[in-house]
């Protein structure tokens, strides 16, 4: 038990150690991309503590990012009773905007298992955007909302890029703590027993419908962070910010990544990164195998090339690659949860 | 030589074994019986004649080997009537003989007046869901459906089970009909002996996935242990 | 506000309503057919359709006229259903929900990444079998395409109907669905009959493609939103009622229609929201949906 923990804190102190030593060997445009990859990692927190813990799948995550980024975005550009709001101070807020919308959904999916879920959801990803269409005064319709670009706190001597690294990657380092404690103790304990069976959980006494909903609100409330944080980063809010696409990268990175692995979550992260935000690299970079020519302005090569890649990998490794690694390196694998 | 023959036949569930070499034979136009108590490895016979659960060991059915699979058992001409009963039960009546006939070309409507010859209960409740009928309406729509495919052998798995003594008696009448009039084989496992044996020509009792005795129903029903253990007496 | 009502125009609604409906009505009967055999929602089906479409709009560029290009198209939709089926269904049928999710939603991204390489984005005519020009029903014009539309898609269910209803093949592939089990012990190739479903569920799709394609434009993304009032219309139906389906998409269909013209509110921007309210509040009242006896939450 000691030594688990150890290891734990151990695996813990070494990422965050790297996180904070890290810009000093990768250029600018690089810490960029970690902060990105960051925004999608705590998304794929919550989601597995949503997903691998309360079984609950979710195909709508990329609308509860939105509602965190328009919160964001509304409250810093027109801000409430004409007072702006400063960006950071909107994080927390987009956050628990978006963990309310989460409880709301959360609600009417305790009646839904596994596939009707995963519609409704789906649903919910393909109908939000047209929100902002419809209260376009509010939202600022297609055009969306334009924010001041990003700068480090006065005083800070460092780049804007990196500014946003550290207060990504510091936001995604207390978040971890965060549901690594939650889902140590009993919250945890319950979530696994939801997952493993809701019926032995259920007349074992746990609240199935409390820790359900509550689970729903709190991946969504990781969401919304990690929204925030994106639009602060892009300077700009408008439906196409987060397209339906990123709802399904997101639940797919998830299986492919394995669901309760560190590793995985990262890896994840970094792969919804590469689709996501640098799709025509994919297509140039197929191009230097033999006998691939592809236009990289040509669309759908990433879709491709990923779609393959998550049948295959489902085929072969239901658990995704976090499970084979966890298979292969058993103890060693830095472990986000604790599985008994 | 048997239709049917079993050599040291093995089955397990996982990692459970469940038969540790049975060895039977049924012979033409046969009526033979599987006794044994709970757990004995009745059905799980049963099961690996027809192909439902994995077997080690070779079966003999009609000179060939018998293939491992239940659909291509169905075909070569063995029908499986599971515990349970295995009815559609949310197809009509009559869908489910129709099924039953799945694997013969033609004949469906003589073959249906056998059945609703042998029970007329069906053709009366012919279009109504089957998961509607009662326990025994049921059970004879199983053995209809069965009958359909006009099989050589017939898997009969604790057809007493549940139906009241009249039902019972009834069934095994149809069952010796079947047997003169079609040639057909059959192999039931009951739990209940003494009926068992007033109907089979010979019996194979079970214990623990082998066979311990065998014989004649004369010479079990003579066995002082086999009277002692399932007869009561 | 809404613009003034005459019953000319109630009616062109209706019409173009049922129209809608027929479509949702054909993908959904293909959700279901899919969710009866192999229990797993295909997220791919709409990509199926769009792929089988493309294939068309191929074979008649190269000067082959519709109706001979239509089954030609409708054979490789069969053969594409029955392999995926084999290849990537049959070895997960037992994995769990998540791993089915991934697997059809990747195969959906593979398909919509292919369609786009290989006839690359924008929008195409397609030039459908039917005239677009409108005829007179009783005092309505109404187009001849919405017409042969709603008659071929109809006319489909109603064949599918029969071979369900009358032939051994549709009993074995019902009864399949019902009981494999006691399918298998009655001779029945249980695992042909879950490719014959699926492929008999591409050929479904493949055809609303091609009904729809003259309305909306040809593109890679053109069947999105139309899966998603599919699922609504299945699932309004009850996922495991084919009659359901039907009755289903074409009930959304219309009530879509009538709300987006004559609601303001919801207008044509919230056409969409509005579809996925319905369905989350049928479900929330009755899981089955209308017709159907599916556990909505397995306990």
């Amino acid at each position: 038990m000691k030594l688990k923990l150890g290891l734990e804190i151990f695996g813990f102190l070494l990422l965050a150690a790297i996180v904070a030593v890290l810009p000093r060997f990768i250029g600018d445009f690089t810490a960029y991309e970690f902060a990105i990859v960051g925004m999608y990692f705590i998304t794929l927190l919550g989601l597995s503590i949503l997903t691998g813990y309360s079984g609950q799948i979710s195909l709508g995550h990329g609308a509860f990012m939105a509602v965190g980024g328009y919160t964001t975005a509304i409250l810093t550009v027109d801000g409430i009773y004409g007072h702006q709001i400063r960006s950071l101070w909107t994080i927390p807020i987009a956050g628990v905007v978006a963990g309310v919308a989460g409880l709301l959904v959360g609600i009417p999916a305790l009646r839904l298992s596994g596939l009707y879920l995963a519609l409704i959801t789906f649903g919910i990803a393909v109908s939000f955007p047209q929100l902002p269409k419809k209260w376009d005064h509010f939202f600022g319709g297609t055009t969306g909302k334009l924010l001041n670009i990003l700068k480090p706190p006065f005083g800070l001597d460092t780049t804007a890029n990196n500014w946003l690294y550290y207060l990504t990657w510091g936001i995604a380092l207390v978040l971890l703590v965060v549901a690594w404690a939650l889902l140590r103790g009993k919250p945890g304990r319950a979530l696994q027993a939801i997952r493993d069976s809701e019926i032995a959980a259920a007349s074992s006494g746990v609240n199935l419908a409390t820790y359900k909903t509550v689970a729903f609100g709190i991946s969504a409330f990781y969401a919304g962070v990690a929204g925030s944080l994106y639009v602060i980063s892009r300077a700009y809010m408008n439906p196409d910010v987060f397209p339906i696409i990123l709802s399904v990268y997101l639940v797919a990175a998830l299986a492919v990544g394995g669901l309760d692995s560190l590793v995985g979550l990262i890896a994840g992260a970094a792969l919804i990164y590469v689709l996501q935000n640098r799709a025509d690299d994919v297509t140039r970079w197929l191009n230097h195998l033999p006998a691939l020519d592809l236009d990289p302005k040509r669309p759908g090569v990433p879709s491709v090339v990923f779609g393959v890649v998550l049948i295959v990998v489902m085929l072969i490794l239901p658990t995704g690659a976090g499970g084979l690694l966890r298979r292969l390196f058993g103890p060693l694998t830095r472990r986000l949860y604790s599985r008994s | 030589m048997s239709l049917l023959e079993l050599n040291d036949v093995e089955a397990r569930y996982g990692a459970v074994k469940a038969l540790h070499g049975v060895t039977l034979q049924v012979g033409e136009s046969e009526l033979v019986a599987v006794l044994g108590a709970n757990g004995a490895g009745k059905t799980t016979t049963l099961r690996a004649i027809s192909g439902t659960v994995r077997r080690a060991g070779d079966i003999a059915f009609a000179g060939k080997k018998l293939p491992r699979r239940p659909d291509r058992t169905a075909r070569a001409g063995i029908a499986h009537v599971p515990e349970g009963r295995g009815t559609f039960s949310e197809l009509s009546v009559w869908d489910n003989l129709r099924l039953g006939a799945y694997t013969r070309r033609g004949g469906l409507k003589e073959d249906a007046q056998q059945v609703f010859e042998f029970f007329p209960v069906l053709e009366r409740r012919c279009n109504q869901q089957a998961g509607t009928l009662s326990g025994g309406e049921q059970q004879m729509l199983a053995l209809g459906r069965a009958m359909m495919a006009r099989p050589k052998l017939l898997l009969l798995d604790e057809p007493s089970l549940g139906l009241a003594p009249l039902l019972v008696k009834e069934i095994f009448e149809a069952l010796e009909r079947m047997k003169g009039e079609n040639g057909m084989s059959v192999l039931v496992v009951e739990q209940n002996a003494n009926l068992a044996l007033a109907h089979a020509s010979r019996a194979y009792v079970l214990e623990v996935g082998r066979v311990v005795v065998t014989g004649t129903s004369d010479e079990l029903r003579r066995n002082e242990s086999v009277r002692k253990s399932y007869l009561g007496y | 506000m809404v613009a003034a009502f005459t019953w000319t125009e109630f009616a062109q609604q209706i019409a173009a309503g049922v129209r809608e409906g027929a479509i949702y009505a054909g993908l959904a009967l293909a959700l279901v057919i899919i969710y009866r055999s192999s229990r797993v929602i295909n997220f791919a089906q709409g990509e199926m359709a769009t792929f089988t479409t493309f294939v068309a709009w191929s074979l008649m560029n190269h000067g082959l006229s519709f109706w001979v290009a239509f089954p030609i198209v409708l054979a490789i939709a069969f053969a594409g259903g029955v392999t995926i089926e084999t290849v990537l269904i049959r070895p997960i049928a037992n994995a769990n929900v998540l791993t089915i999710v991934i697997v059809t939603l990747g195969l959906a991204l593979l398909l919509n990444g292919l369609t786009s390489v290989i006839w690359g984005g924008g929008n195409r005519q397609f030039h459908g079998p039917f005239s677009t020009r409108t005829i007179d029903v009783g005092g309505v014009p109404i187009s001849v395409q919405d017409i042969g539309i709603v008659v071929v898609s109809l006319a489909l269910v109603v064949l599918l109907g029969l071979f369900f209803r009358f032939t051994k093949l549709g009993l074995a592939l019902r009864a399949s669905a019902l009981n494999p089990d006691s399918s298998r012990l009655v001779g029945v190739r249980v695992g042909w009959m879950l490719a014959l479903g699926w492929g008999i569920a591409a050929v479904l799709g493949a055809v609303a493609g091609m009904m729809i394609a003259p309305v909306v434009f040809l593109d890679p993304n053109m069947m999105q939103t139309i899966l998603l009032y599919a699922f609504a219309a299945a699932v309004l139906g009850g996922l495991d009622s084919p009659v359901g389906a039907v009755v289903g998409g074409i009930l959304l269909g219309v009530t879509i229609t009538l709300l987006g013209r004559y609601v303001g509110f919801i207008g044509s921007t919230l056409k969409l929201p509005a579809a996925l309210l319905l369905i989350l509040l049928l479900l929330l009242v009755r899981p089955g949906g209308l017709f159907g006896r599916v556990a909505v939450k397995r306990v």
